[in-house]
């Protein structure tokens, strides 16, 4: 009999356990692992702080989306030995496997940045990008009524790069809501160069925090955080007030994996980008944010992949050649503020161009322009997400990237004057 | 791929300036293409090229700066010291390596 087992049940590890319950034969055994009973809609995350979400909204049990037929142990998983084929769990049991599916995606890691994990986290010092730190940012951006937020990531690459834009978006419009707009001063502070890495898209996001009065802070890499002085200074020694920091941590893979051997410095498993197999153990395979891949670490994408990442798998274990390729399609809505919303389409190859999707001409959603119906779209994700996307129900959209309805511009990139 | 003229070579280059043919750098390339950036190279500098084309040749990637720090040993801040402002950018321009990839 052979043994599957999928570390993590997140987005992407119970996508893949419907999928595959659903596609393999009885006599092939699922494990599923996780530390966490309960699934949290990450993209909601973003809505908490300005209280368009109460945290109600956002959970759900893990084990209602884990299909009949599949074993869900909860424990954390404390060592993974690829040489031998076995998980070790935190209460000393041992998990072998034939097949490994490592899902544990990546997580904000605060101790890697001095100063971030002061007495002030949670006080002046916030990030979005869990559950608590979420709902610990509510009640300060509600009693903030002034002064210098500044919206920062720490490093590349992390789940969701559009998330830390789309927050100073919703900053800017939630703080003209409450009428103290012309109080408080927004900093974008970012290692990049611009807002967006792609140039068509890094223009579009450039005008829009312009027109917005967003003032952005490129080329700044954190080395510190000087919560004393409220302050954070680069590695070039460059410095930024704040009376309010909303950051993103550097984001990690799961600790257990650093001792394998088989991950980046950020304990990202390296995976072949095409098909999410581990150069070094060809039982492993690597899926959603805990791979370290050239594409978007984003809910999204996870979903796309499955569509090559399963009938790859299951060629495999049956001992065929994998015929599927993944092409690194990520779909994102981004937030703007004022119920609007753009929408960017793209993938290894392509760069994130204007258009309609996902039909041709008729959209209903506009690529790279702000529009209500985005909006909606975002909003309507939260259902497909539980209803849909984790119980590995089919989707109305294409996975794979497809260049009908996209409009080709070029956009002079000006980055070569300043190497 | 255009080519262009470096140190009186012709030289494989993407449409922002960095090199795609490996084997066509060398130390006095990299001299020029320092002094095009208003770097002056000294050994400093080369430890961390060197660092950088010998990881590449192993990995096939440009290294990011955190590896350039966890693996090179050269601590981050050497590197903005060394290569100001936008080091990933520079070291990779230098070593005559492909732009470290944008990770969105
Ligand atoms: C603020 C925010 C906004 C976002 N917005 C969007 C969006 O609009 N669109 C989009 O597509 N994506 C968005 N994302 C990203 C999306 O949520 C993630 O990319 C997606 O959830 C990745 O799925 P995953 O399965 O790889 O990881 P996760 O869903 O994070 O799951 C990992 C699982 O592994 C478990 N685990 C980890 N370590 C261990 C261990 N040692 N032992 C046991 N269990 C372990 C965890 O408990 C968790 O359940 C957003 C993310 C954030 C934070």
């Amino acid at each position: 009999m052979k043994r599957i087992v999928i570390l993590g049940a997140g987005t992407a590890g119970t996508m893949a356990a419907n999928q595959l319950r659903k596609r393999l034969e009885r006599d092939v055994q699922i494990t599923v692992v996780d530390e966490d009973p309960v699934h949290y809609y990450q993209p909601g995350f973003l809505f908490i702080p300005f209280g368009t979400y109460s945290p109600d909204k956002v959970t759900k049990p893990k084990a209602r989306f884990i299909p009949k037929g599949v074993n869900f142990v909860k424990a954390t998983i404390t060592e993974l030995v690829p040489e031998q084929q076995v998980v070790r769990l935190g209460d000393g049991t041992e998990l072998p496997y034939d097949y490994l599916i490592i899902a544990t995606g990546t997580h904000p890691t605060r101790s890697e940045t001095p100063g971030l994990d002061s007495s002030e986290y949670g006080k002046t010092i916030h990030d979005f990008y869990s559950y608590d730190g979420a709902v610990a940012l509510h009640d300060a951006i509600e009693k903030f009524d002034g002064g210098t937020l500044v919206v920062n990531l720490i490093e590349l690459p992390i789940k969701c790069p559009v998330a830390p834009l789309e927050f100073a978006f919703l900053a800017d419009a939630y703080f003209e809501e409450r009428g103290i707009r012309d109080n408080v001063t927004i900093k974008y502070v970012t290692p990049m160069s611009s807002a967006f890495t792609k140039p068509v898209a890094a223009k579009r996001l450039g005008d829009m925090f312009e027109r917005r009065g967003i003032d952005i802070e490129p080329d700044f890499y954190v080395e510190r955080v000087d919560a004393d002085r409220r302050t954070v200074v680069s590695f070039d020694e460059r410095e930024v007030e704040y009376d309010l920091l909303v950051t993103v941590p550097v984001n990690k893979g799961a600790a257990f994996l650093g001792k394998t051997g088989i991950v980046d410095e950020l304990n990202h498993v390296k995976v072949d980008s095409k098909n999410f197999q581990s150069p070094d153990f060809p039982s492993i395979f690597a899926i959603g944010d805990a791979a370290a891949l050239p594409s978007s670490k984003a809910g999204s994408v996870a979903h796309f992949a499955m569509e090559t990442f399963v009938p790859n798998f299951i060629e495999y274990i049956n001992g065929s050649e994998m015929t599927h390729e993944f092409d690194g399609h990520a779909n994102c809505f981004i937030e703007t503020g004022h119920d609007k919303a753009m929408l960017i389409d793209f993938n290894y190859f392509t760069e994130p161009l204007p258009g309609k999707y996902p039909v041709p001409k008729l959209g209903p959603m506009s690529l790279l322009e702000e529009t209500r119906r985005n909006h909606w779209g975002k909003l309507g994700f939260k259902w497909l997400y539980w209803h849909m996307l984790l119980p590995g129900r089919r989707m109305p959209v294409k996975a794979e990237m497809s260049m009908a309805g996209k409009i080709p511009v070029t956009e002079p990139d000006t980055s070569k004057d300043n190497i | 791929m255009p080519v262009t003229t470096i140190a009186d070579r012709p030289v494989h280059v993407d449409d922002e300036g960095f090199m795609t043919e490996y084997q066509e750098w060398d130390e006095d390339l990299a001299r020029t293409l320092a002094g095009t950036i208003g770097i002056e190279l000294t050994d400093a500098h080369l430890e961390v090229i060197r660092f950088l084309r010998s990881d590449f040749e192993q990995n096939g990637v440009t290294p990011t700066l955190r590896r350039v720090s966890t693996v090179g040993n050269i601590p981050t801040k050497t590197l903005f010291d060394l290569f100001p402002k936008k080091p990933a950018r520079k070291m990779a321009y230098v070593a005559g390596l492909p732009k470290p990839a944008g990770c969105i």
